[in-house]
């Protein structure tokens, strides 16, 4: 038995947990799961590639970091690839969710959601096809690391961001104004609003964030697997399954389900087979549901 | 002028089973307001069920017995309306969006075990040799799509004239009291719960039937046919119809099948065959986007009586 698979589960369950982190907040701070967030994290990907090429076409060809397969263009590029998600986020919420949120009939902004990813997914066909590119087709040399893992650099390196990006919204949620004021309307919007908290700013930050992280897991997908327009519509389950384990509205949770979902994928591609691991997912999910719907860290409804 | 007919005998029929997933449809969203987003998985079910009944016996695989159609549907839909009931009973006591959740991802393993459980769903070149009705008349193609579409026609009459008498039956009523106001219902003594387990079990009962119709209408199934397009399709149907209402997932499933088959043949001459898929995704742009629109500006769609009166404000509280 080869322990390869735990790394390859922290991988995969990093890129679920940063996603699930964008699906947590919107579905705890505005009330609807959003099945366009797996959208977000294709476009973010896309939107990166896109400033990687300009900028190599300003710039010419810059030598990666050391071992990396990447230089600082694509550094610089997820940057601007997140305020651009972050900024399609917020715009997709003022043409269509909001103006349903304010009808006041929660259900129909998912299916609005729903017919948006449709579009949002066929738009990216329609631009890029539906051919698979890369940001680099270098192939890294894995090292070894004992107990028969071996590691490439890119992967200890996403692995770092991924840690040190879950450690800042951490603390931008718990110490920061904006990151208490967008627990408190999670909490008890009417209450939220009373005491003076501008909620129409909490949602904005709402989708930045989530916008932006969805961006950073969409070009992790992109550094280690491949892009394809497709690409977060197959993370949905995973992503919602991770938030529903970890508890709605708990970002340690969502990130905590996410590797948990990771590593289950990873050994169920081990040991049944690659093909079952898309119904990963839908089991834990469904044990979830039965076992302890408000998930590790949730907390019931008031 | 032969020619013509038999096109519109094929149109009718594909959109009359569109209309027969839509009437399902209506049920468990227009009736009583549970969102179901594996549409495409419940049709899948009854498809795949009704092929393993009534195909001729093969070594490769599970299942051929050859049993008559009609078993073949009926076993279609009792499968998909048991996987329907269990979902609803696994979600239905949690907030609407776990049901969505759920069927989502229902219609994901569904496909997975359709592409991957070769010895019971052939794989990825799924299930051929599925008896067709009025075989027998298929050498005149006119007098068999003629009957094809007759049939079809019969089914989705029989369904709309049972849907219709339950929705005015005392069961139906509950159904629309629970939607537009649990409390008062349950105050009344109605389990919200069973009676919404019911409804979808129902709902995804006649999806299945859908399925297996088609099923033996075009002879041959793949997993392929079930991808969460099919699922969106349906729902633009019912929304461009007007949820609530009967008649308009039928008249919505055949309004929006026309522009979709008359897109896709004008998309097909107008672009160089290397230009079609990217033409194609268009098309889904458009009809996203128009479900958008819809939502926005006219949810009522063409029929549509759904009196929303369940609002939520940032800030209402569920009861503990």
């Amino acid at each position: 038995m080869s322990l390869q698979f735990l790394v390859d589960g922290l991988l995969t369950g990093s890129m679920i947990g940063l996603g699930a982190i964008g699906v947590t907040l919107t579905y705890s701070i505005l009330r609807f799961s959003n099945f366009a967030h797996g959208d977000f994290m294709a476009w973010g990907a896309y939107a990166t590639l896109v400033v990687v090429g300009a900028i190599g076409a300003m710039f010419g060809k810059v030598a990666p970091i050391g071992a990396l397969s990447f230089g600082w263009p694509l550094i610089i590029a997820v940057i601007i690839g997140c305020a651009l998600t972050g900024l399609m986020a917020l715009l997709l919420d003022f043409v269509l969710f909001s103006r349903l949120r304010e009808k006041g009939q929660a259900i129909i902004v998912v299916m609005a959601s729903f017919g948006a990813s449709m579009a949002l997914r066929s738009l990216l066909e329609f631009i890029f096809t539906s051919r698979p590119t890369y940001f680099s087709r270098a192939i890294q040399i894995a090292m070894p690391v004992g107990f028969g893992i071996r590691v490439t650099p890119d992967q200890i390196a996403l692995l770092v961001l991924t840690v040190l990006l879950v450690s800042a919204t951490h603390l931008l949620m718990t110490r920061t104004h904006i990151g208490r004021s967008m627990q408190a309307v999670s909490q008890n919007p009417a209450l939220a609003r009373v005491v003076g908290i501008d909620v129409a700013r909490v949602v904005r930050a709402t989708w930045l964030l989530g916008g932006a992280l969805a961006c950073v897991a969409g070009v992790m997908v992109g550094i280690l697997v491949q892009i394809r327009p497709l690409m977060g519509f197959d993370m949905l389950l995973p992503m919602f399954a991770a938030a529903i384990l970890g508890g709605i509205g708990s970002v340690p949770g969502a990130v905590l389900g996410g590797l948990i979902i990771g590593l289950a994928e990873a050994a169920a591609v081990q040991f049944i087979g690659a093909e079952w691991r898309a119904a990963v997912s839908f089991v834990i999910l469904m044990a979830v549901l039965f076992v302890r719907p408000i998930g590790l860290f949730g907390r019931r409804e008031r | 002028m032969i020619d013509l007919i038999g096109y519109g005998a094929f149109f009718l029929t594909t959109a009359l089973i569109f209309s027969l997933i839509s009437l399902g449809l209506n049920l468990q969203w227009g009736l009583t307001g549970l969102f179901n987003v594996g549409v495409a998985g419940f049709v899948a079910i009854g498809a795949y069920v009704s092929a393993l009944l009534t195909t001729p016996h093969d070594a490769a695989r599970f299942g051929g017995f050859e049993l008559p159609i009609l078993a073949g549907w009926l076993g279609a839909m009792l499968v998909a309306g048991v996987a329907a009931a269990i979902t609803g009973f696994a979600t239905l006591r949690l907030k609407s969006d776990y049901l969505a959740i759920t069927t989502f991802g229902v219609a994901v393993v569904v496909q997975l075990v359709a592409l991957n459980a070769q010895s019971l769903t052939g794989g990825a070149f799924g299930i051929g040799f599925i008896p067709r009705p009025f075989a027998a008349l298929a050498e005149t193609p006119l007098l068999f799509n003629l009957s094809n579409v007759a049939i079809v026609a019969a089914v989705t009459l029989v369904a709309y004239l049972a849907l219709q008498h339950l929705s005015k039956s005392p069961w139906g009523r509950v159904l629309k009291a629970l939607r537009e106001d649990e409390r008062a219902a349950i105050s009344l003594g109605k389990s919200a719960r069973f009676y919404r387990v019911q409804a979808f079990a129902v709902g995804g009962a006649l999806m299945g039937l859908a399925g297996a119709v088609q099923a033996h209408f075009i002879g041959f199934i793949a997993p392929d046919n079930y991808a969460p397009m099919l699922t969106f399709q349906v729902w633009v149907m019912l929304i461009v119809g007007g949820s609530g209402s009967n008649i308009g997932a039928i008249v919505g499933s055949i309004l929006v099948w026309a522009i979709w088959a008359g897109s896709g043949a004008l998309t097909a001459t107008l672009f160089a065959p290397e230009q079609q898929a990217r033409a194609a995704s268009l098309q889904i742009v458009a009809i996203g986007v128009m479900l958008c629109l819809i939502l926005l500006f006219r949810p009522n769609g063409l029929f549509g009586n759904m009196t929303q009166r369940r609002r939520i404000r940032l800030g209402q509280r569920k009861p503990s």
